[in-house]
């Protein structure tokens, strides 16, 4: 990924509306998202376009990410 | 250099309920509007608020704003002025019906009506018994709040700036504020926005405090700016804490933890809240449990290596209730605390929530400064509304479902008041030669400074000294010593370095311009704590205790005024507050008890 794109998917994940995201997206690019392959990126980039509430829910476990693009990216969001 | 310069009617900065509520006036009325934003509008952190929004509909009981307005009084500490207090709760309603009109789907009643629920400190025949009062829509009024007005907003043709920083405030040589500086982030390029209204919407500055609730963007941008341009900032002592967030993360810990039976204990595992609460123990009001904990943790019995939290413990619960009761609870503690808490108990301190203090307004929402012995001198072109501003109804500590309705009906007042004064035909005035100057000369700095202070550690070096030394529970020694701190930490912050110097999409740079808004907060935090010497509201001092002559440690004789500090030298002055409603008796001063 290039760095423009690199630091705009970084203010997408560093300044949401709900803290929790905030702390969440920010330990997922420190620790997961270089391991990621080019595709899974672009899967993590889709995901932190989503509206805070849903993705939340995904990522806290309230409702199953039931959608199988998304699911092992949420997956390893929620062990990072 | 030359600087593109955008012409607009008006300029609104944040793109939260009260910048887009305002822009909603404006935009509605046929003028020219932009807002500019950190982050797409429905990203903005009114998404977060849960409670709802007070209004005195009366939908499910009898209701009066009347009684709501003294809720709110004596919410404030009597700090609030009651002119603004009685403004905001008589225009509730109409402000609420509005936004149902714009599609906001609150929740019903069988009968069709806008369902009410009760909240803390809404009451009924002043004070006395709890009423329903608050118009919600689930759990997500704000996010519901913000997606109506932005699809309004839409249809108005407000212009939207996302992903845009707005840097300084643009004022002529004769005070009028004429615009502001901005820029987009992903070129880097600043450019200047010439208006004849600008208004700032732009949240509170909660980033201040190393535990906060505040999403990491409330960085105080409106107040670092309105600073740097001479405006002074009112009330900034008063910050609401709530008791139990996450230690180190700040995630909000629901109060119905400890009333399921989760019990506060430090480093010795002692419940240490049967010495300060013999009583109701854990379940003690929240000032009374952040007080002790902020004391067990200062008198060297917090856990940890910097022993600067407490155990929330719930261990002894069945995991089932815990499961049941408290949903959400067990996965908050695995992932901000990396502790479950059905085995282990959970880190907590108390964390920052709510800035009662901000930029000095009218109730119409026009800026307001004191000059030549007028208090309240407009500033020619500047409004501002929401957490950021000041009216001030919140006084020393806001009530619940407040600040929904503070930036519902001070967004339309400020775009009101904009309106009109447009209307009234002046022109763009121009630009002074030198509007951009001061941005840029900031961006160079940051561009080309070597061997400067780093973003990251100023910023934690600012948030512990904020909340050890101006936290929930003050003393006053800490306090002075957390003025010499804290100026300390502001001499690293106007020397930060960033290592990317990059123009595109440059988050390094757009962080460390942050950090020089929020030490402008933390600043004028500090010094109004530590000036005022007695306890009121949210600002809670060791040294002004509880007595037969001061009740809660209050002084109306000496401290029944509200702070304006002055960050060109750091100096204080006060203003009276305003008790004088519009049209009812004054609320008369009376101890605060609930």
């Amino acid at each position: 990924m290039e760095r423009k794109d690199y630091e705009r998917l970084r203010w997408r994940c560093i300044r949401r509306a709900l803290l929790e995201l905030d702390i969440t997206l920010t330990r997922f690019l420190e620790r997961g998202f270089e391991q990621l392959s080019e595709e899974e990126k672009q899967v993590f980039v889709e995901l932190a376009d989503m509206e805070d509430h849903e993705l939340w829910y995904w990522l806290s476990g309230k409702t199953e990410c039931d959608d199988p693009r998304y699911a092992p990216i949420v997956a390893a969001i929620r062990k990072s | 250099m030359s600087i593109p310069v955008l012409k607009f009617d008006a300029v609104i900065v944040g793109a939260g309920g009260a910048g887009l509520r305002s822009a909603i006036q404006l935009s509605e009325a046929g003028l020219k509007t932009a807002v500019l934003s950190k982050v797409f509008p429905t990203r903005s952190h009114t998404v977060a608020a849960q409670g709802g929004v007070a209004a005195s509909l009366g939908n499910s009981e009898e209701d009066h704003w009347h009684w709501h307005m003294y809720d709110t009084v004596k919410g404030s500490d009597w700090l609030g002025d009651q002119d603004a207090i009685e403004f905001m709760v008589r225009k509730a309603n109409e402000c609420v019906v509005e936004l149902e009109h714009y599609g906001m789907p609150f929740d019903r009643t069988d009968n069709g009506k806008i369902y009410q629920r009760p909240f803390g400190g809404h009451m009924s025949n002043f004070g006395e018994k709890p009423v329903r009062r608050s118009c919600a829509a689930a759990d997500r009024t704000g996010h519901a709040m913000l997606h109506a007005m932005y699809q309004r907003n839409v249809k108005a043709n407000t212009q939207f700036f996302v992903e845009w920083m707005a840097l300084d405030l643009i004022r002529d040589s004769e005070g009028h504020v004429v615009g502001v500086t901005a820029m987009e982030m992903e070129t880097g390029q600043v450019v200047i926005f010439h208006t004849r209204a600008t208004i700032f919407a732009t949240g509170g500055a909660g980033r201040i405090f190393y535990s906060s609730t505040n999403a990491f963007i409330n960085t105080g941008d409106g107040l670092g700016m309105a600073a740097r341009a001479g405006i002074p900032l009112e009330d900034m002592e008063f910050w609401q804490f709530h008791p139990t967030g996450v230690a180190g993360a700040g995630v909000l810990i629901t109060e119905g933890v400890r009333g399921e039976g989760g019990i506060l204990r430090n480093s010795s595992k002692e419940r240490f809240m049967e010495r300060y609460a013999p009583n109701a123990k854990d379940l003690a009001s929240r000032d009374v449990v952040s007080r002790a904990m902020t004391t067990e943790i200062n008198e060297g019995r917090g856990c940890g290596v910097n022993k600067d939290y407490v155990l929330l413990d719930i261990t002894h619960l069945d995991p089932n209730t815990i499961m049941k009761r408290l949903p959400g609870i067990r996965e908050i503690g695995l992932q901000f605390a990396g502790v479950d808490c059905i085995k282990e108990p959970l880190p907590v301190v108390p964390t920052c929530h709510y800035q009662m203090g901000g930029i000095p307004t009218h109730y119409s929402g026009r800026v307001v400064v004191p000059q030549n012995g007028d208090y309240n001198t407009i500033v020619p072109g500047f409004y501002a509304a929401g957490e950021c501003a000041c009216a001030s109804v919140h006084g020393a500590n806001r009530l619940g479902t407040n600040s929904l309705l503070d930036l519902l009906v001070f967004g339309k007042s400020a775009g009101d008041s904009a309106v009109e004064d447009l209307k009234a035909g002046k022109a763009h005035r121009e630009l002074p030669a030198d509007a951009a100057e001061k941005s840029l000369s900031r961006i160079a700095a940051l561009d080309n400074r070597k061997g400067g202070a780093n973003v990251h550690e100023t910023r934690l070096a600012m948030q512990r000294t904020m909340q050890n030394h101006a936290g929930v529970f003050r003393f006053g020694d800490m306090l002075k010593s957390g003025v010499d701190k804290i100026l300390e930490v502001e001499k690293a912050a106007r020397q930060l370095e960033i290592k990317d110097k990059s123009m595109a999409w440059n988050t390094a740079r757009t962080e460390a311009l942050e950090m020089e808004n929020l030490i402008e907060v933390a600043k004028a935090t500090m010094l109004s704590a530590e000036a005022r010497k007695e306890s009121r509201g949210a600002h809670v001092r060791d040294d002004a205790p509880d007595t037969p002559e001061f009740p809660n440690g209050r002084n109306d004789k000496e401290w029944l005024k509200h702070t304006l500090f002055n960050p060109v030298d750091n100096s204080i002055t006060y203003k009276p507050v305003n008790m004088q409603p519009l049209t009812v008796e004054p609320i008369a001063l009376k101890t605060r008890s609930y």
